[in-house]
């Protein structure tokens, strides 16, 4: 390439940052607008890089599977690399990163008052493991990131969150540590098994993907690395943790958590799971995507009855990723499109959503749907913001969110039409809690004393939800713009998994029905909201 | 093979005669004289370990029952280090608990070598010997506060329970020298190894008594239940060099004895150890979720940690040898860490060792508490730090030899034991500090002796290619 290697620049550049802010005294917090203003320029330097990553990306489908690929040895004696490199999906999950680490930090200018410093750091640190994840190659160098980060996590929501934030904390962790160390222990089994065939250990993701491996360990290795990506996703019933770590941690938290983080699960899914062991992928998928309409149907549900506006977002979310995991499940290419885009398309929205939860909670100090009501009339731009962010998150067709879910169940129908049945229920009931809490949020009489001199955005909170209103109409309106770049590493992919497994387990796949109108017939209730 | 050469006493020598120089200094010393008796032990250190370092790779050996490979080189440096922490952190305890500084030292010294004979001794006898000289000097340390009842408790237990060990060792030894001739570990190996002796009952007995001898001092499950006590009753840094220099003396001639002369015989041992690793693995963490104490939180969590070197132990083979040696290093340097911290908070009367007395200390010492955290995220086996290289290495090891199972056992309990490791981490950061006294202020020796360690935690952790090489390079000559 160019010769400047990109990936570690868009690493190094926030660590680089954190690091600078560890010089900088700060005991009596005078100095916090400095760190806050320091801490914002150089994330938007680092989504710089990462759009200058896009900017510089081959999309022909004849292009470097994969591109900006770096590889140093590390630990020579074990084969472990420094080895990164992306494709069309991790490049767009870095730019989704780079793009949300400003927006959550500008959130946090007013709701974290103090240790502003550390926060900053923290937050750096974060954004620094996020990008590690998604352009790591080399398995042992993948696990260190994705264990990186939860430390920052931790602190962020043990720290800064609300009352019950230390155990939100402490579930957090332990929940998404339980399910990663089975994932190392396969990590091991795995280079062990490539030293067994070749004389070498190798952590490389594209040398194991060669592996051959039998389907006895891939069964127990796919179980090891699916429980890890499941607990991340989450994929219900592993998703206890989320609500909790949601609710508690402070709103820049939450909108990484819910933007970025969850689509880690996703994210190594597709990239690890499926295609190192497609044999036993094939035989889980069908209880994986079970799992996942149950997720769907269940967190919707759960989304409804919640009092509080910030645990409703977070059930919520446990259904939309539910949307990510069947269409990975799937494995066909409108499926894995449709997962990959919905992460981008659920990360904008969901991110929009906590980030106006927090706005609404930074003023009224309460998060209870109960203590608001009319403000509409108080509020009306942050009302119009929130509107356009509820349609996009319930999937109306112009916005973000409608193009994933469709994919996805177009996917799914290829596959098993059962599983669109639930997944279409999951569509309408989204449409039911997220508009029915608009409508006892916004609309009707001012109940509450406190509601009625509320100031409305600022110019601060307008340059948060501005941009990501913006991109969720632009990602509705032009997915191509997305889903180009990611198309050659998804039928890659696909075709990589479908070429091991048995033909019989994918009949169905063989047939499609160009312009059956089941999904668009699904989607007519919705819509018509 | 009984040459006559000094070369593979020297490092012990250096030791040994530092330990009498401040032996004398003390007899010498005026009243209320101070002396740089520290001084004095780190130079003893630092020529034995430059000594060990001119040796590497030479495979010495003295009068047929000492050898300095490179194993017992990499060992002999670990415990080296962990030596010139312990005084470092000591200059300032010393002083404010008004410890006898000659003596204290004098036998620091002398715990050291007998540390660092057994892990040279091949010779069954001799290990005997190196034992008995660390555990006595350590009874003595570990009681050398002699006003506290508590402190005269530990050291009396430790005693007792550290006495029956070692006899049950020194029996072991008779059995294996009543059926093999011989007590060097070459002959009774080889021995061992051409007659089949797999069902031969005294040599059963003999390995099954050494193992006890050995779970002990590595305090394995159930022979640890003099740890937890010894630990909370010894002064904190007392504490860590326990902890460290022990541990790191008892699993060198554990490995040594078992991957060598009893070799022959792992389908009988083996099974019994994959027991006893996945009990310490298990008890260690699971009872230290209920302690309150730091010092006793610790003392299981280094119970838990003598279970993943005792999987290094088992897995055996080049990569279970070097995964021993590097997690001995690593642990070395994040334990005693984390027990510096620990005796830095301390004042005279007060051990300040309750959880609740790091309530907010990110408040009033933000380094102590920044340092105490990574200290206890690689105890718990978090990346970038050493603890994580570490397991892995081990897991490794584990995985590679076959034992899935025992691998699996390990990354649990040690996903259970981050919950502990965080309970500091939440009361240091996330708790407002109550109305107990500020801890003293910490003088900068100490504080750069700690600075250090993280240092090393982060190089074992970041860049570990090359301490990993040497490792592998330790194992590769000996057994």
């Amino acid at each position: 390439m160019t010769g400047v290697p990109m990936l570690s620049l868009a690493i190094v550049l926030p660590v680089l940052g954190a690091f600078l802010l560890l010089f900088i005294g700060n005991r009596d917090g005078s100095k916090d607008a400095l760190i806050r203003n320091l801490t914002l320029a150089v994330s938007l330097v680092t989504f710089g890089v990462t759009l200058a990553l896009w900017a510089g990306f081959d999309q022909s489908p004849a292009a470097e599977s994969f591109q900006f690929v770096e590889r140093q040895p590390w630990i020579p004696t074990f084969g472990i690399e420094y080895f990164l490199g992306i494709d069309g999906l991790s490049l767009m999950l870095i730019v989704l990163t780079g793009f949300l680490t400003p927006i959550a930090l500008l959130t946090s200018w007013e709701s974290i008052e103090t240790k502003v410093k550390e926060f900053s750091i923290l937050m750096l640190v974060l954004e620094a493991a996020m990008i590690g994840v998604f352009c790591s190659l080399d398995l042992f160098l993948f696990y260190i990131f994705w264990d990186i980060l939860l430390v920052p996590m931790y602190f962020l929501i043990g720290i800064w969150g609300y009352d019950q934030r230390v155990y939100a904390a402490i579930k957090f962790i332990l929940y998404t540590l339980a399910g990663s160390v089975l994932m190392l222990i396969a990590i091991i089994g795995l280079s062990w098994m490539h030293h067994a065939a070749t004389g070498e250990y190798s952590f490389d993701v594209l040398k194991l993907y060669a592996l051959d491996i039998p389907y006895s360990t891939q069964y127990w290795f796919f179980l090891a690395f699916a429980l890890a990506f499941a607990i991340k996703v989450p994929l219900f019933p592993f998703h206890t943790w989320l609500p909790d770590a949601h609710v508690q941690a402070p709103t820049p938290g939450s909108v990484i958590l819910a933007g970025v983080l969850l689509k880690m699960g996703g994210y190594g899914l597709i990239r690890f799971a499926y295609p190192l062991f497609p044999e036993a992928a094939a035989y889980f998928s069908p209880m994986i995507a079970t799992l996942a309409v149950i997720a769907i149907i269940y967190g919707a549900l759960v989304a409804m009855v919640q009092p509080d506006m910030k645990k409703l977002v977070a059930y919520s979310s446990v259904s939309h990723m539910g949307f990510v995991v069947l269409g990975i499940t799937a494995m066909n290419v409108q499926g894995v499109q449709g997962a990959s885009y919905q992460m981008l398309a659920h990360g904008v929205s969901t991110g929009g959503l906590f980030a106006l939860v927090g706005m609404m909670s930074d003023r009224r100090h309460t998060r209870a749907i109960s203590d608001y009501g009319g403000i509409k009339k108080v509020m009306p731009k942050l009302t119009a913001a929130f509107l356009l962010i509820t349609l996009a998150s319930v999937g109306l067709p112009g916005m973000n969110g409608f193009i994933g879910e469709f994919l996805i169940m177009l996917g799914a129908f290829k596959w098993d039409p059962r599983f669109v049945v639930g997944a279409g229920l999951g569509v309408i009931l989204s449409a039911v809690y997220m508009l029915w809490m608009f409508q006892r949020v916004f609309y009707g009489p001012v109940t509450n004393d406190k509601n009625k001199n509320l100031p409305d955005l600022s110019v601060r909170e307008w340059a948060i939800i501005g941009p990501l209103i913006a991109m969720s109409i632009f990602m509705g309106v032009f997915p191509n713009v997305f889903l180009k770049p990611m198309e050659p590493a998804v039928t890659r992919i696909v075709e990589r998994v479908q070429a091991h497994q048995p033909a019989s387990a994918r009949l169905e796949n063989g047939e499609l029905r160009p312009g059956n109108p089941a999904p668009a017939a699904v989607r007519i209730p919705t819509g018509g909201n | 093979m009984f040459s006559n050469s000094f070369d593979a006493v020297i490092p012990v020598i250096c030791v040994t005669l530092a330990a009498l120089v401040v032996m004398l200094a003390e007899a010498f010393r005026g009243r209320g004289e101070r002396m740089p008796l520290g001084g004095l032990a780190i130079i003893g250190l630092v020529g034995a370990a430059a000594a060990s370092v001119l040796l590497w790779n030479r495979n010495a050996t003295s009068f047929g029952v000492m050898t300095a490979d490179n194993f017992s080189i990499f060992v002999n440096l670990v415990i080296i280090t962990v030596g010139i922490m312990t005084v470092v952190v000591s200059s300032q305890t010393i002083e404010r608990d008004n410890l006898p500084a000659g003596e204290y030292y004098a036998t620091l010294l002398f715990a050291i070598v007998g540390m660092m004979l057994m892990a040279q001794a091949t010779d069954l006898l001799l290990i005997f010997l190196a034992l008995e000289t660390m555990s006595i000097a350590v009874y003595v340390l570990t009681g050398i506060r002699r006003e506290f009842v508590q402190s005269t408790e530990a050291a009396f237990k430790y005693f007792l329970l550290g006495a029956f060990a070692s006899s049950f060792f020194l029996y072991g030894v008779a059995f294996l020298f009543g059926v093999t001739g011989s007590t060097n570990l070459e002959r009774v190996g080889s021995v061992i190894a051409a007659q089949s002796m797999s069902g031969n009952p005294m040599i059963l007995l003999g390995v099954g008594l050494l193992l006890v001898g050995f779970a002990f001092k590595v305090a394995a499950v159930p022979f640890h239940m003099w740890s937890p006590d010894a630990y909370e009753g010894a002064p904190a840094v007392v504490t860590g060099f326990m902890s460290t220099g022990v541990k790191a003396a008892a699993v060198a001639a554990f490995a040594r004895v078992f991957l060598s002369a009893l070799e022959p015989m792992v389908t009988d041992w083996a099974p019994v150890l994959w027991v006893i690793a996945a009990l310490t693995m298990v008890v260690g963490t699971v009872v230290g979720v209920a302690q309150t104490s730091l010092k006793r939180m610790l003392a299981y969590s280094s119970i838990a940690h003598g279970g993943y070197l005792l999987l290094g132990i088992i897995a055996g083979g080049d990569v279970g040898k070097a995964s021993i040696l590097f997690y001995l290093a690593a642990y070395a340097l994040t334990n005693l860490g984390a027990f510096g911290v620990i005796a830095l908070l301390g004042t005279r009367e007060r051990a300040n060792d309750d959880l609740r007395d790091y309530a907010g200390l990110w408040h009033s010492h933000p380094a102590l508490a920044t340092l105490m955290t990574m200290f206890l995220l690689s105890l718990g086996g978090f990346p970038p730090t050493a603890g994580f290289i570490a397991k892995w290495y081990v897991f490794s090891a584990a995985v590679g030899a076959g034992y899935y199972g025992l691998a699996i056992i390990g990354v649990l309990s040690s996903v259970v034991s981050v919950f502990f490791y965080l309970r500091i981490v939440v009361m240091m950061f996330m708790s407002e500090r109550d109305a107990r006294p500020v801890p003293p202020p910490i003088t900068a020796v100490a504080m750069a002796g700690l600075a250090i360690s993280l240092a090393g935690v982060l190089y074992l952790g970041v860049l570990p290619a090359r301490v990993l090489d040497w490792a592998q390079a330790s194992v590769g000559t000996i057994f």
